[in-house]
C-alpha cells in the first residue's frame, strides 16, 4: 500500500497506517506527522520526507526505513525491529528502547538512549554514523549503542555528560580523544575490543555504503558503568 | 452535556502538546508576506491546543520607522477613553486606527484591538529627564497596570506584535499578514501550562523592539521576577515567558550586556565547566554568574528573540526542548520541529541543531 502524506494530519495517516492489511506500506511527502508506525507490529514501512516525533513508538517487529530525516524520541520505547534513518535524527532517540536497532546514518541530537535498557535476550542497539549531542546513554540501564563520528576524527564525536548516571549497557565510541565532563561513576576503556561491535559496524556500512575496512580497525573507546556503582546490582540486566 | 462535542470532555482525549516556535530572518534585509511564517507554524499544529498563538513582524511598517507603533487592546470603550487621554498627554500621535483583521470562525470573544504610530512629547521628555526608550517603557508600564481594561502588547519601532487566542494559522488569517511584509518574522503556538490562556497571555511577548516567543516553562520564574521587579517592571500577567522579555530588556538594553553575554546570564555553563576555562574567560564567566545570579533562568526552554536588525535563537543549557536551525543563501530559519523549516524552505544549505545554552544569530548585513 502507498500513501501520499502530503496534507495529510498525524491522525488521519496513522489511522490510515493501522487500516491496512498490507504488511509493506511506503509514506511518501511526509512532513512533521508524529506517532508514525507507533505500536506497529510485523510490518515494514518505508517513509519519505521528515518522519516526525516518537517515530515507531513500542514497536514490535516492524521494519521502519526513512529516506529522509527523523525528529525526537525516535523508537521511543521500542520493542524490537528496526528503524533506519538515511538522514540526521533529533533528540532522545532510542529513549527507553528495549530491544531491537535504531540505526541513524548522520549525527544525532541531545540524550541518545536516555534510559535504555535489555532483559535476557533483549539487548537493544544504537547506532549513530555522525554525531551526538550532550547526554550520551543518560541513565542507560542496558543495551548498546555505538558512535562512529564519521566526519568528526579531530574532536570527540559526542557532547558533554556523556553516560551520566549510567548504570549498565555500554557505549562505544569511535574515538581517541576523551569525552568532555565525564561523571566519576564510569570507567572508560580506551582502544577496546570489537568483537561484539563488529556486526553492527559491518550493517552500519552494508546499509549507507561505509567503508567496513578503515572503520573497523579504527581505535574505539568503551564507556560502562563502574563496577564500584552500588545501582548496577538494583536494575541492570541478570540471565536468564 | 449533550451539547458538548466529544472531544471537548476530561478524560475523553489526551491532548497531545508542547508549544511551538518558528522564525526566520532575511540578513539582506529582503522583506516578505506574513503568509510564510503562518504557513511554518502551521506545521506544528499539533504542538499547540488553540488558546494561544501570535506573530512577531519586523520591517512590516517602513512608512513610520521613526515612531512607535502601539499595538493595545482594549476591553470595553472607556479604556481606550482613558488611554488615549493618556497617550495624548505624553506622546505625537502621528496615526491612529484599529487594526485590520478579518472575521474567522475559530477567533472569538476579540477584544477591541488599535495601532497608535507616536513619538514622545518633546516637552515631556524632557521634564521627564529619561532616555527616550526608558520614557516609552514608563509608558508602556503605567497604562498597562494603571488603566484597567487595556494592554499596551507591542512598542517597539517598525515592527508589530500580533496575537490572539486561537490557533496559530487562524490568528495569521484573523490579523491579515498576509497584507504585512517584513525581513524577519517569529511564530508561536500555545499550549498554556500555567494560566488560562487570554489574549494578552498569547506569545510574542514584547517590549520596544524586543520580542520573545518560548517553548518550555521556566521553573526559577519567581526568582527572576522578584530581581526584575525591583528594577521598575511589573510582570502582571503570571506567565513566565513575560519575565524573560524583561529580562533582556534589563540585560541588554539597560546593563550594556551585548546578547553573547546575555545569553551566558541566563543559560550559563555550569561551574564545572566554567573552572575548566582556561582565565580571562573562566573569571569573566564567573564574574557574569555571580553578578546576575538571580537571571539565571532553570527549567526548559527555547526561545526566538527578535531584536532591532537581529534575532537569537537559545535553548536552555541542558537542552530540555527542541530546536531546530538551518541556513539557506541569507535566511536562518529556527524552528521547534524540522518540519516547520522544511514546509517553507525545502532544500536548506545547511540544517542542524545547536546545542543547550549555545546563541545562534542572525543580524542585517550593513
Amino acid at each position: 500500500m502507498e500513501i501520499n502524506a502530503e496534507n495529510m494530519l498525524f491522525d488521519q495517516l496513522n489511522a490510515a497506517v493501522k487500516a491496512s492489511n498490507d504488511k509493506k506500506i511506503i509514506i511518501k511527502n511526509v512532513l512533521g506527522q508524529r506517532y508514525i508506525g507507533s505500536g506497529a507490529e510485523n510490518k515494514e514501512i518505508v517513509i519519505y520526507g521528515v518522519a516526525g516525533n516518537a517515530l515507531g513508538a513500542y514497536l514490535s517487529n516492524t521494519d521502519i526505513k526513512v529516506y529522509g530525516n527523523a525528529q525526537d524520541a525516535t523508537g521511543d520505547t521500542m520493542n524490537s525491529g528496526s528503524i533506519t534513518v538515511y538522514g540526521h535524527a533529533g533528540d532522545t532517540i532510542g529513549y527507553a528502547m528495549r530491544g531491537g536497532t535504531v540505526m541513524v546514518e548522520g549525527d544525532a541530537g541531545f540524550r541518545v538512549g536516555i534510559h535504555m535498557k535489555e532483559y535476557g535476550k533483549h539487548i537493544p542497539k544504537i547506532i549513530v554514523g555522525g554525531k551526538t549531542g550532550d547526554f550520551l546513554g543518560e541513565y542507560q540501564a542496558g543495551g548498546i549503542i555505538l558512535v562512529l563520528g564519521i566526519g568528526y576524527e579531530n574532536e570527540c564525536p559526542v557532547g558533554a555528560f556523556c553516560a551520566t548516571g549510567q548504570y549498565g549497557g555500554k557505549i562505544y565510541i569511535r574515538t581517541r580523544h576523551m569525552p568532555r565532563d565525564l561523571p566519576p561513576q564510569v570507567d572508560v576503556k580506551t582502544n577496546a575490543d570489537k568483537s561484539e561491535i563488529l556486526p553492527l559496524i559491518k550493517e552500519y556500512c552494508s546499509c549507507f555504503g561505509a567503508d567496513f575496512n578503515s572503520l573497523s580497525k579504527d581505535e574505539y573507546m568503551l564507556l560502562t558503568p563502574s563496577t564500584s556503582n552500588i545501582y548496577k546490582r538494583l536494575y541492570c540486566n541478570r540471565s536468564m | 452535556m449533550k451539547d458538548i462535542p466529544e472531544k471537548y470532555i476530561e478524560g475523553n482525549a489526551r491532548i497531545p502538546s508542547g508549544c511551538a516556535i518558528s522564525g526566520f530572518f532575511s540578513k539582506k534585509g529582503n522583506r516578505v508576506s506574513g503568509d510564510k511564517i503562518v504557513q511554518s507554524i502551521s506545521y506544528m499544529h499539533d504542538r499547540s491546543n488553540g488558546l494561544g498563538g501570535g506573530f512577531a513582524g519586523y520591517g512590516i511598517y517602513p512608512e513610520y520607522k521613526d515612531q512607535y507603533a502601539l499595538h493595545v487592546f482594549y476591553n470595553d470603550m472607556r479604556a481606550r477613553e482613558k488611554t488615549e487621554q493618556f497617550l495624548n498627554e505624553h506622546f505625537d500621535i502621528v496615526n491612529l486606527s484599529r487594526i485590520p483583521t478579518r472575521k474567522h470562525k475559530n477567533i472569538v470573544n476579540e477584544p477591541l484591538i488599535w495601532r497608535y504610530f507616536v513619538s514622545p512629547l518633546p516637552t515631556k521628555l524632557a521634564s521627564s529627564q529619561l532616555e527616550e526608550q526608558e520614557f516609552v517603557v514608563k509608558c508602556v508600564i503605567n497604562i498597562n497596570i494603571g488603566i484597567d481594561g487595556a494592554y499596551v502588547f507591542s512598542s517597539g519601532k517598525n515592527m508589530g506584535v500580533f496575537k490572539a487566542v486561537g490557533y496559530p494559522e487562524d490568528v495569521g488569517e484573523f490579523y491579515r499578514l498576509d497584507e504585512y511584509k517584513g525581513h524577519a518574522w517569529t511564530a508561536h503556538g500555545r499550549y498554556p501550562t500555567n494560566t488560562p490562556g487570554w489574549w494578552g497571555g498569547a506569545h510574542p511577548f514584547s517590549l520596544l523592539d524586543y520580542t520573545i516567543v518560548h517553548n518550555g516553562e521556566i521553573s526559577s520564574y519567581d526568582a527572576n521576577r522578584r530581581y526584575i521587579e525591583s528594577y521598575g517592571y511589573k510582570c502582571t500577567l503570571l506567565t513566565d515567558t513575560e519575565v524573560i522579555t524583561y529580562i533582556i530588556d534589563f540585560l541588554n538594553r539597560k546593563k550594556g550586556l551585548s546578547l553573547e553575554d546575555t545569553a551566558r546570564v541566563i543559560a550559563p555553563p555550569f561551574w564545572q565547566q566554567i573552572e575548566a576555562l582556561p582565565d580571562p574567560e573562566r573569571e569573566r564567566l564567573t564574574d557574569l554568574r555571580k553578578a546576575f545570579s538571580s537571571l539565571l533562568i532553570t527549567g526548559p526552554f527555547s526561545i526566538i528573540l527578535g531584536f532591532k536588525d537581529g534575532i537569537m535563537a537559545l535553548n536552555d543549557r541542558l537542552k530540555l526542548r527542541s530546536m531546530v536551525v538551518a541556513e539557506k543563501d541569507d535566511v536562518l530559519f529556527v524552528a521547534s520541529e524540522e518540519c516547520a523549516i522544511k514546509a517553507i524552505c525545502s532544500n536548506p544549505d545547511r540544517i542542524w541543531s545547536p546545542g543547550g545554552g549555545e546563541p545562534v544569530f542572525a543580524t542585517l548585513e550593513k
